[in-house]
C-alpha cells in the first residue's frame, strides 16, 4: 500500500519518463544518413556547451604566458600550484562554508514552514483559505527586484543587515509561493482513506502531518529542498545588497571580489572559477535525476 | 481499496473531523503568513509609498515629490535602453533559443546512444550560476586572453574586444543568455513530447503525412501548453535578469548593456536613491502585472 502510493505520487510529482511513449520517432526507422545528421548536429551544440568550461579548467593550469599563446589545449606546463594555492587558502573554504550554511539554512525553514502552510490548504477546511492560498501565489508573478530597495531598509531596521538570517528569511519567503503550490498538490494526491482512518485510531491533524504525511513525502520534499538549495547556492542579488563584511560572502560574491583583485592574473581567477562550479558540476552529475527532475518539476508544474 | 475511491477528492468526507482544526491554524500557517507579508508583500506596498518620494533611507521619508521620480525615470535614456535590452532579450529566447531547445528536444528524444549524456550536457550550463557562468564567458570574450583572442589571432587579424564595444556588447551578452538557458527550455520540450500519445503520430503516419507534416501539424499543435510555458519563463527570466550582466559588463559600456534589474542596482541602489530605486520597482512591478493578465487573457483561454 505504502509502496503503491509512494510510486505514483512520485510519478506525478515529476515529469518522469514513460516507456510506453517515451520517444516520439521508433529507433529502427532512423537511417544512417539521419543518424549522421543527428549525431553531428548533437557534437557541435555539446561542443559549444563544453568548450568554455574545458578552456576554464585548463586555463586554470597555465602560466599567464601560455594562456596567452594557446588558450585552447593543454598546458605546456602543468601549474598545479595554481590549484593548491586556492585549495589550501582559509578565503576559499569560508565562502563555501558561508554559502552551505546560507542554503541549509534556507532549505531547513522553507520545508518546514512551506509544507505546514501547504498542509492546512490541503486538509483544513477553513473560511478564506481560497484567498489565502491566492495570497500566497502572488508571490510566483514577482521577481524579488521588484521590492528589493523597501526591503534592505526592513532588514536594515530589524537589525539583520550583515547577518546570514538577513538573507536567509527574503530567500525562503520568496520561495513560499511555489513550495506552497507543490506540496500542496502532493498532499492531496494522499488518499483520503489513509485520514480517515487516523482519524478513527484517533489521530488529531499533527499527527497525522507527522505520522503520515511527512514520511509518505520524502519524494516532494526531495523536490523542492533541491529548488530552493540550488536557487540559494546560485544567489547574487540579495546577498550583494544584505551582507557587506567579505567573511560573510556567499561565494558569488567572493569569487566577483576575487576577480577584481587579481583582475588581470586570468590563469588564477579561472582556476578560481573552476574549483567554486566544482561542486556543483559533481553534485549534478551524483543526482542528475533528482536535479533534472527536481528543477523542471517546479517549472512544469507550477 | 477501490481504484474510483482513491482518485476520489479527498477533501469531501472531512465534517466529522472538524475539531482539532484550530491548533493546525494556529500552529501551521502563521509562520508562512509573517514571513511572506514582512519579506515580500509589505516591501511590494512599500515600494509605492517610497517611489513618491526623495529620500536617502534615513529618517523617515518625508519630502514628497509626487510622480517626479518616474517622470525623471523616463528621462533617463539608459532607462530606456534598458527596457529595450529587456525587450530584445524576450525578442531572442523566442526566436533563436526557443527554436533551438524545441529542435535538440526532439533529437535527444530518440532513443539513440547517448541521448542521455547529450540531454546532461546540454542542461549543465543551467545548473550553474549566471555569475560564474558570466566570469566564464568574460574571459571567453577576453581580446588579450580569451578564445576570442585566440581566434582573432589564428586569423591574424586584430583581436576584438567584444565587450568593450558599444554596438556588440549586447549581442555577446544574448549569446551566453542562450548558453546558459537553451537546457532548461530543452528539458521543458522532451517532458512535453514524452506527454503526446504517440498513437497520434502513428495515425498521421499511416495516413501518409511525412515526418515534417507530422512534426508541423501533430506534434507542434499538441505541444503548445509546453510552449506558452517556455515563453513564459523567459519573459520573467528577462525581467530578473541582474547576475550574469555583472560579471561580464556590470550595465557598460556607456550602459548598452543594462537591464531593469541592473539599472535598479547602479541608479538606485549603490546610490542608496531609495525612492527613485522604489519608483524603478514599480515599473517592474507593472510590466509584470499587465504581463501576467494579458498573458492569460490572450493564452489561456483554451487551458
Amino acid at each position: 500500500m505504502t509502496e503503491a502510493l509512494t510510486d505514483r505520487s512520485l510519478a506525478s510529482s515529476v515529469p518522469a519518463p514513460r516507456p510506453h511513449h517515451a520517444s516520439v520517432f521508433e529507433e529502427n526507422r532512423i537511417g544512417f544518413v539521419t543518424r549522421l545528421y543527428l549525431y553531428a548536429s548533437l557534437f557541435i551544440v555539446a561542443a559549444v556547451v563544453l568548450l568554455p568550461l574545458l578552456t576554464t579548467a585548463l586555463g586554470g593550469f597555465k602560466t599567464l604566458g601560455d594562456l596567452r599563446v594557446h588558450p585552447f589545449g593543454l598546458p605546456t606546463e602543468w601549474q598545479w600550484a595554481n590549484y593548491t594555492d586556492i585549495l589550501t587558502s582559509t578565503r576559499y573554504w569560508q565562502m563555501l562554508g558561508n554559502s552551505f550554511l546560507i542554503a541549509t539554512l534556507t532549505v531547513a525553514l522553507t520545508l518546514v514552514v512551506a509544507a505546514m502552510a501547504a498542509f492546512t490548504f490541503a486538509h483544513v477546511k477553513f473560511f478564506g483559505s481560497g484567498f489565502l492560498l491566492n495570497y500566497f501565489l502572488i508571490g510566483l508573478m514577482f521577481p524579488v527586484a521588484t521590492a528589493i530597495l523597501p526591503l534592505f531598509i526592513r532588514i536594515r531596521d530589524l537589525g539583520l543587515l550583515d547577518t546570514y538570517w538577513g538573507v536567509v528569511l527574503p530567500q525562503v519567503a520568496f520561495g513560499l509561493g511555489m513550495s506552497i503550490l507543490l506540496f500542496r498538490r502532493f498532499f492531496q494526491n494522499v488518499p483520503a482513506e489513509l485520514f480517515d482512518a487516523a482519524f478513527v485510531d484517533g489521530c488529531g491533524y499533527l499527527g497525522y502531518f507527522w505520522h503520515i504525511t511527512l514520511p509518505l513525502s520524502r519524494p516532494i520534499l526531495a523536490t523542492v529542498g533541491i529548488i530552493a538549495f540550488v536557487a540559494s547556492w546560485n544567489s547574487y542579488l540579495l546577498p550583494l545588497i544584505l551582507l557587506n563584511t567579505e567573511g560573510k560572502y556567499p561565494w558569488p560574491l567572493g569569487i566577483m571580489v576575487y576577480q577584481g583583485e587579481y583582475s588581470k592574473d586570468w590563469q588564477l581567477i579561472l582556476a578560481f572559477i573552476t574549483l567554486t562550479i566544482l561542486p556543483t558540476i559533481i553534485v549534478f552529475f551524483a543526482a542528475q535525476k533528482h536535479i533534472v527532475a527536481g528543477l523542471t518539476a517546479g517549472a512544469v508544474k507550477g | 481499496m477501490s481504484q474510483a475511491a482513491s482518485l476520489a477528492p479527498p477533501l469531501r468526507s472531512r465534517r466529522m473531523h472538524m475539531q482539532g482544526t484550530l491548533p493546525v491554524l494556529v500552529l501551521f500557517l502563521p509562520p508562512a503568513l509573517v514571513l511572506f507579508t514582512l519579506f515580500v508583500i509589505l516591501p511590494m506596498g512599500e515600494a509605492a509609498w517610497y517611489s513618491l518620494y526623495d529620500w536617502n533611507g534615513y529618517g523617515l521619508p518625508d519630502k514628497f515629490i509626487g510622480l517626479k521620480n518616474f517622470e525623471t525615470l523616463w528621462r533617463t535614456s539608459a532607462f530606456r535602453t534598458a527596457l529595450g535590452n529587456n525587450f530584445l532579450i524576450i525578442l531572442v529566447s523566442i526566436l533563436i533559443q526557443l527554436p533551438l531547445a524545441l529542435w535538440l528536444a526532439t533529437m535527444v528524444s530518440n532513443r539513440i546512444p547517448g541521448a542521455v549524456v547529450f540531454r546532461l550536457i546540454f542542461f549543465m550550463p543551467y545548473v550553474l550560476a549566471d555569475v560564474a557562468a558570466g566570469l566564464i564567458w568574460r574571459f571567453v570574450y577576453d581580446g588579450d586572453y580569451g578564445l576570442f583572442a585566440a581566434i582573432a589571432s589564428f586569423f591574424n587579424v586584430a583581436s576584438p574586444y567584444v565587450l568593450a564595444d558599444r554596438s556588440l556588447a549586447i549581442y555577446a551578452v544574448l549569446a551566453v543568455i542562450v548558453w546558459k538557458y537553451f537546457g532548461f527550455h530543452m528539458m521543458l520540450f522532451i517532458a512535453g513530447l514524452q506527454n503526446i500519445d504517440k498513437s497520434y503520430i502513428e495515425a498521421a503516419e499511416i495516413d501518409g503525412a511525412s515526418r515534417w507534416q507530422r512534426f508541423r501539424y501533430v506534434t507542434l499543435p499538441l505541444l503548445a501548453p509546453t510552449i506558452r510555458l517556455s515563453v513564459f519563463f523567459s519573459v520573467v527570466g528577462s525581467l530578473q535578469l541582474f547576475d550574469m550582466i555583472m560579471p561580464l559588463t556590470g550595465g557598460g559600456p556607456s550602459n548598452s548593456t543594462q537591464t531593469m534589474v541592473t539599472f535598479l542596482y547602479s541608479y538606485g541602489i549603490t546610490r542608496m536613491k531609495v525612492g527613485f530605486g522604489s519608483a524603478i520597482g514599480v515599473v517592474l512591478f507593472v510590466i509584470c502585472v499587465t504581463l501576467a493578465f494579458g498573458y492569460r487573457r490572450i493564452f489561456m483561454r483554451h487551458d
